[in-house]
Parts: structure tokens; C-alpha cells; sequence
């Protein structure tokens, strides 16, 4: 199984019937493949759309019913359309209660840069500062490590995209939770041990007596 | 409410002008307004919106046509040309939370001086704003934004300029046509009086001032 596929799969089991739902773009998207199917969430397009299909077969695209990227959806029965102060009343409202977004860097106490590199990339917040900040609970999705560096750091070096720490952090290697400013090494990933994990992370990890490895 | 050409409301619009446009990634976009900006070449503007679209598309054609001196905006990461000119210092581009964004423009709209929200605290965001506390929570004062003129596009409008909105286009449009001294109204469908129902009607007529005519 590929990183990707582990960290959607894992992330999905989080995700229970009547959940309205956030995935930011990249691998958080692929959440929504692993669904089982008698569990039926709501996911919402900060576009103004909670009820988000799949893509639409082809021939059947409607121009005016996009994602937060533009990309051509569906909407499933039961949807609703609304404008962007309703979209972000319900994200900062405390209305959604998942929110699964990528990172650049967390840190120890779960705080998360997800938004620029200061002179390299530059492509604005759009609604990650919002969501970090306002949905009940903060999944992040990525890549234990980038080019073989750590991504979770004892101090983010990036800017912040809040001051609301994640709840939980899923990697290929690791379910990492992040409660009282600690981050607990809760799962590993198929086939890694918790010294490998400790080894990939630049940050202090608590270790509990029994790591068990990801159920997937 | 007056219908007109959108030649003669483009020529409604000075150089220098701070304009809302509606629309996410293109999509809600007065397209026919846009082409036309650019046809009369209207210089210097301020463009307050969710983003800058792509190059050749929504937004994005006035970028191309560097007609734009300062970008109000969310997101400009799906249109390299806008960071090009960033980079270049030949536009000047005010990133702003998205949820902050629409909620400035919702309080210019409803005769508020701003809105208090969490969202920016602890970032680069809150640098040079007013924080206070309320019961116990931290919040930046974000100030009110207002255009002189909003360039909107609805669905459905009706004689009177109702105004009803379809899936995902609605997004920024009802919002910022509260928002600004002059409205401007490209329509998909233009229909009698009574089809859009009292309850399916999302901007009332009294707040567009300019239906532009289909051709």
C-alpha cells in the first residue's frame, strides 16, 4: 500500500455517519474513497455547497457546481448551495466537525504551518486559517517526512496558519495526537517500529507502553 | 433599477475605481463585464474578490491585461501571472483570510465598522491590528470594506432585478451586492416578475441598480 492510500484509509475510520466534513486539497481528497459505505458524511466545499459528490461522469458537468478548486462536482441528494459568509459562518462557527487538511510543518505542541514559504510560495490563506481555527476537530494528512527531513519540528520555522493547535496527525509511519501542548505516538504505520518513528521526527514524542499499529 | 448595455455601465466606471467582483475560481463571475473592462481598458484598479481565477478566465483577464494595481484577495495560488506581477512590485496584493474576507465585506454591506474574529490570531495576520478581548477570547478587529462599485452575476433576475443564484456560483455575490456605492448585474436569465417566488429570492430588487441586457 502506497503513503498515500495508508494515510487516507487510517484518516477515514475517523470520520463517522452524520459528520459534516472539510478535506483540503491533495491527500486529504482521497479521504472520501475510503469510506465505508454504510457511513454517510457530509462533505462541504467552502465554495458554498455541503452535500459534495464525486466527479461527474463525463458529459455531465454543470458549470456553475465546482469545488473550492474549481473542479467540476456533483451534489449528492440532500445537498444545499449557500454563499461564502454562510460557508465560513459554519467553519468558524464551530459548525464543522472535521476538518482533514495537508502540512508543511507541525510542531510539538500541534501547531501547524500549512500556508507559505516565505518568498518561494506565496498563494494566499483562501480558508485554512479559518478552518484550523474554527472546525471542532483538525486531522492533518501528509508525508511523515519531506525529502527526507522531518516535517513535524520542535518549532515551526514557517509562518502559522493558527493558534489552535491540530487534534491529530496522520502519516504513513504514525497517528500521532496532539492534547495539553504534548504530541503521543498513539499508532504506527504497517510495518514500523517506534524507533523509526522517533527517528523521522524532529520533535518530542511521548511514548506510551503499548503502540499498536494502524488498523487498516 | 435601470437596464443597460455593458458598454455604457462599463463607461459608468472611472479609472482608479475600487471594485467587488463576484466569484470563486471564476465560477459567479460577470464574465461580460470583465471582457468589457478590459475592451475599455480601464486603468489602475483595485479588484476586492475571493480570488484572481486563472490566467484568461474571470478575474484573471484583467490581470493578463494589466489593468489591475492593487488585488484585495484570499487566494491567488491558481494564477501564476498575478504572483508574477506581485513579484514584479507591479501589483500590490493584500492577502486576507477567506472567512475574513467575505465577513469585511458583509459588515461594509450592513452599516458595520468591522467584525471581531478569532481567525488571524497567533499569525502574521494580526500584525498592526487591534486585538480585544471578549469573554475571555482573543480577537482581531478587522475593519469594513466597501467598493465603489459591485460587479455581480446572479442566475435568475427578474424585471425589477430580484435576484436568485444557482449552485455553487452564488459564493461572494449576494455579499458584496450590499457592499458598494453602484451595483451591476449580469444575469444568466432574465424573467418576468413572479417566477423567482418571494421565498427563492436571495438579493432583493431595491439593491441593484444596473441590470445589464442579454444581447
Amino acid at each position: 500500500m502506497d503513503a498515500q492510500t495508508i494515510i487516507a484509509k487510517r484518516i477515514a475510520q475517523e470520520l463517522k455517519s452524520g459528520m459534516l466534513v472539510n478535506l483540503g486539497i491533495g491527500i486529504p481528497t482521497k479521504v472520501a474513497n475510503f469510506i465505508p459505505k454504510d457511513v454517510k458524511v457530509f462533505f462541504q466545499s467552502e465554495n458554498g455547497l455541503i452535500g459534495t459528490g464525486p466527479i461527474p461522469e463525463e458529459g455531465m458537468a454543470h458549470p456553475l457546481l465546482t469545488d473550492a478548486g474549481g473542479n467540476p462536482v456533483t451534489a449528492l441528494p440532500g445537498a444545499s448551495t449557500f454563499d461564502s459568509a454562510m460557508s465560513f459562518g459554519l467553519i468558524r462557527g464551530g459548525h464543522v466537525d472535521v476538518t482533514v487538511l495537508g502540512a508543511l510543518q507541525v510542531d510539538g505542541s500541534g501547531l501547524l504551518a500549512n500556508w507559505m514559504i516565505p518568498g518561494k510560495m506565496v498563494p494566499g490563506m483562501g480558508g485554512a486559517m479559518d478552518l484550523v481555527t474554527g472546525a471542532k476537530r483538525v486531522i492533518i494528512a501528509m508525508q511523515h517526512t519531506a525529502k527526507g527531513k522531518p516535517k513535524i519540528v520542535e518549532s515551526c520555522t514557517l509562518p502559522l496558519t493558527s493558534a489552535r493547535p491540530i487534534d491529530m496527525l496522520v502519516s504513513e509511519m504514525a497517528v500521532i495526537t496532539f492534547k495539553d501542548g504534548k504530541a503521543t505516538l498513539q499508532e504506527t504505520g504497517p510495518g514500523v517500529t517506534a524507533e523509526q518513528v522517533v527517528a523521522a521526527t524532529a520533535a518530542k514524542l511521548v511514548l506510551p507502553e503499548k503502540i499498536p499499529e494502524m488498523p487498516l | 433599477m435601470k437596464t443597460i448595455s455593458e458598454a455604457d455601465a462599463v463607461a459608468l466606471i472611472p479609472d482608479g475605481a475600487t471594485l467587488m467582483i463576484g466569484g470563486f475560481m471564476g465560477v459567479g463571475t460577470p464574465e461580460r463585464l470583465v471582457d468589457e473592462l478590459v475592451r475599455q481598458g480601464k486603468r489602475n484598479l483595485t479588484i476586492i474578490a475571493n480570488d484572481t481565477a486563472l490566467p484568461g478566465r474571470g478575474i484573471g483577464k484583467l490581470v493578463d491585461a494589466n489593468l489591475v494595481a492593487r488585488t484585495i484577495a484570499s487566494h491567488i495560488g491558481l494564477n501564476p501571472e498575478t504572483q508574477k506581477q506581485m513579484i514584479a512590485g507591479k501589483m500590490a496584493v493584500d492577502l486576507i483570510p477567506q472567512g475574513t474576507l467575505i465577513e469585511r465585506i458583509r459588515a461594509g454591506g450592513c452599516g458595520l465598522g468591522g467584525v471581531l474574529t478569532p481567525t488571524g490570531i497567533g499569525t502574521v495576520v494580526e500584525e498592526g491590528k487591534q486585538k480585544v478581548e471578549v469573554n475571555g477570547r482573543k480577537y482581531l478587529v478587522e475593519a469594513a470594506l466597501r467598493a465603489d462599485f459591485a460587479l455581480i452575476n446572479a442566475f435568475m433576475a427578474d424585471y425589477l432585478g430580484n435576484l436568485a443564484y444557482a449552485l455553487t456560483s452564488r459564493n461572494f455575490n449576494p455579499v458584496m451586492v450590499m457592499a458598494a456605492e453602484t451595483t451591476m448585474v449580469c444575469a444568466e436569465h432574465i424573467v418576468p416578475v413572479g417566477l423567482i417566488a418571494p421565498d427563492h429570492v436571495i438579493t432583493p430588487a431595491p439593491l441593484v441598480d444596473y441590470l445589464i441586457r442579454n444581447r
